[in-house]
């Protein structure tokens, strides 16, 4: 098939083989289990245990809130010990509500059903299992699936494309998972294209995986209908735009949805995760996730329990070489920072990095000399430099004008700039800046409606209360006048 | 030629004098429109917190220079870059120190349902019937602490907002060396 490429992006050193070969590890029990209520884009979910129920495997712990939610599920058998506010695996090391589940160490699922032949089934039964199975995009964006695998009813949908591009260096999760659950992964895939309707599928792997891509073109070569596409190797490559750019040649508008040009994107981990929903009715209660890093002794992958801590995986692989300088969730290109290891692993989480002194060569920041590296490696087409120039002004229209909410935070200009400027921290900073803004002004026009509303019904309010008084006068008089007429009339005829 | 020049100007004086006079009498305008411009944007809350008696002042204030952009606290920094943009002020927002929002807060230990703070509350932020706990809506709530003067046992007092992960921001980069 042929490839239309994108432009820009860098080539990062991917360190893979230091996981690739050695196979998906399964972790012992950890002491406790810590599952936030969010773990996805949307509404937390809201929790619907007490502390000391007993829970089996797979059962829901807290149901999703609103359109854009998703329910959590019990990870394993065992008691909720603590329902409470913990860190949360984000860089600000706020505390999110937590349940806590101890387990039991049985590991008893609940009673649950598969479907024999999801074919029969109509895209909205299928959302409505994918939805209720708490399944996100696993490949860490954590968009409820179920949304977008109901979008086939709106737009229609020609390709469905899925996600084995794992762009970002160290990980390894997806490529593992093809290999091991290639079958499985492939049914998901079978199963969403049903749902939404699409003509064909494309599963994107890049060219740095040729296990993954042997093994995905044999588990396919019965559906002609879904096609292995082998890429090149480039970072940004798994980001959703880049993908869809790379195998059709089309770009997302501004402000559009892959969805309007009649393209959804799903990550391999999210097709695997459909199918077990799908045919064997178990909720999320796993992924694989990547442990690496220059400084972790003996990196490598688990199947790990949704809920378990950083700590424990560390733990497995041997503890640090060295004390690491920086401890990352997902990838070292566009990760999040962790404020520690004490926080939990969760539904989006691709990998844990600990990465050395070395590894990251914090330098310091120069001046930009405007050399132009960071519109040469930009995938979105922008000029990073001056977006970056007018966010540390302050100037956030004159960014937005630059395209700023095209961004994809990528990193790519960051990681090429020989100034070290910060540029996608900039970014970062000045998009939730404006965030921040919109908010504000949201609070100001609806403070601004309550205030007029108030002042109308004040006004309405002397307004009655006037004609009430005059009304009142009004009667008042008439009756004088009326008892002065008896008095007359009584006159009168004492008079005749 | 030079009467009729004299008599071409002041033809020309004459009847541009006249659909100016003509423009003053009917597109007279009441006010100053920028005033009402600044006005439409600011929060129109009436609170007072800048020193003004409401925000009509305040606008006009600020267009004769005689206030800064920055004099509504309940607007914020969106509204003060607003202001800016309207006035064609090339305004560095990075000078600006932000006063954290703010919110009132209801003690129920203390409060007696007296309702003298709903009364006063510009927005209608805070909810409550005689000898009942009053409540504040947050959402509604601009922080302009004119509830906390009139409570006769001081049981509102101002809570700023708390940082969530939903409301959480990058900070900005530390800047070149």
């Amino acid at each position: 098939m042929k490839l239309f490429g994108f432009r820009g992006g860098v080539h990062p050193q991917s360190n893979k083989f230091t996981t690739r070969e050695k196979g998906i590890k399964t972790l012992p029990f950890p002491d406790k289990l810590y599952l936030p209520v969010q773990q996805h884009i949307g509404a937390p979910a809201a929790p619907v245990v007490e502390i000391n129920d007993k829970v089996l495997k797979g059962q829901l712990l807290a149901h999703s809130q609103g359109a854009i939610s998703a329910p959590i599920h019990a990870p394993t058998s065992g008691t909720i010990v603590d329902i409470d506010y913990y860190t949360a695996p984000h860089p600000s090391g706020l505390p999110v509500r937590t349940i806590v589940l101890k387990p039991d160490g049985n590991d008893t699922w609940q009673q649950s059903e598969g479907v024999v032949n999801p074919f029969k089934l109509t895209t909205d039964e299928i959302a409505a299992r994918v939805g209720a199975a708490g399944i996100v995009g696993m490949g860490g964006a954590t968009f409820p699936s179920a949304v977008k695998l109901g979008l086939g009813k709106d737009n229609p949908i020609s390709t469905l494309i899925i996600n084995g591009g794992e762009c970002e260096p160290y990980l390894t999760c997806d490529d593992l998972l093809m290999q091991e659950y290639g079958d499985d992964v492939v049914d998901g895939i079978r199963i969403m294209v049903h749902a939404l309707n699409a003509k064909r599928a494309l599963i994107a792997i890049e060219d740095n995986k040729p296990g993954a891509i042997q093994t995905m073109t044999i588990a396919t070569h019965l559906f002609s209908h879904i096609k292995v596409i082998s890429v090149p190797s480039l970072y940004p490559m798994g980001s959703e735009k880049q993908m869809i750019q790379m195998l059709t040649g089309k770009e997302i508008p501004t402000g559009s949805r892959s969805a309007d040009i009649g393209v959804v994107v799903h990550n391999v981990g999210t097709a695997y995760a459909v199918s077990n929903a799908i045919r064997k009715g178990k909720t999320l209660t796993s992924r694989i996730v990547t442990v690496g890093g220059g400084a972790v002794k003996n990196p490598q992958n688990f199947e790990v329990l949704i809920g378990t801590h950083v700590s424990e995986l560390f733990k497995q692989c041997g503890g640090f070489i060295e004390e690491p300088a920086r401890i990352l969730m997902g990838g070292p290109m566009m990760g999040q920072i962790l404020p520690g290891t004490d926080v939990p692993i969760v539904k989006g989480s691709s990998g844990v990095i600990a990465l050395t002194k070395k590894e990251i060569a914090l330098q310091k920041t120069m001046p930009c000399i405007r050399c132009g590296s960071c519109t040469d490696v930009c995938p979105c087409g922008l000029l990073p430099l001056e977006m970056a120039n007018r966010s540390r002004k302050g100037d956030l229209t004159g960014a937005v004008d630059y395209g700023l909410m095209d961004c994809i935070s990528c990193g790519s200009c960051a990681y090429v700039c020989p100034s070290h400027i910060p540029l996608v921290q900039y970014f970062n900073f000045a998009k939730g800046e404006i965030a921040s803004r919109n908010i504000e002004k949201q609070h100001n026009d609806v403070t601004r409606e309550l205030a007029e509303q108030r002042k109308n019904r004040l006004e309405a309010e002397a307004k009655a209360k006037e004609e009430a008084a005059a009304k009142r006068k009004a009667l008042r008089e008439a009756k004088l006048k009326e008892a002065e007429e008896l008095k007359q009339s009584a006159k009168k005829e004492t008079v005749t | 030629m030079l009467y009729s020049a004299i008599a071409s100007l002041t033809l020309m004086g004459l009847t541009l004098g006249f659909f100016l006079g003509l423009a003053g009498r009917y597109l007279k305008v009441e006010s100053n429109p920028i005033v009402d411009e600044l006005e439409s944007l600011m929060p129109g809350s009436q609170c007072g917190q800048c020193g003004f008696p409401g925000c009509r002042p305040a606008a006009e204030a600020i267009v004769e220079g005689a206030a800064p952009v920055t004099i509504c606290p309940p607007g914020g920094r969106a509204l003060i870059e607003q202001l800016a943009a309207k006035l064609a002020i090339d305004f560095d927002l990075d000078s600006i120190e932000d006063k954290d929002p703010a919110f009132a807060q209801v003690s129920e230990e203390t409060c007696i349902g007296c309702t003298r703070c709903f009364k006063v509350c510009p927005t209608d932020a805070i909810m409550g019937g005689p000898k009942q706990i009053h409540q504040v809506f947050r959402e509604a709530c601009t922080g302009c602490e004119a509830c906390i003067e009139v409570c006769p046992t001081e049981c509102l007092h101002m809570d700023g907002v708390e940082i969530t992960l939903g409301t959480w921001r990058w900070p900005k980069p530390a800047l070149a060396a």
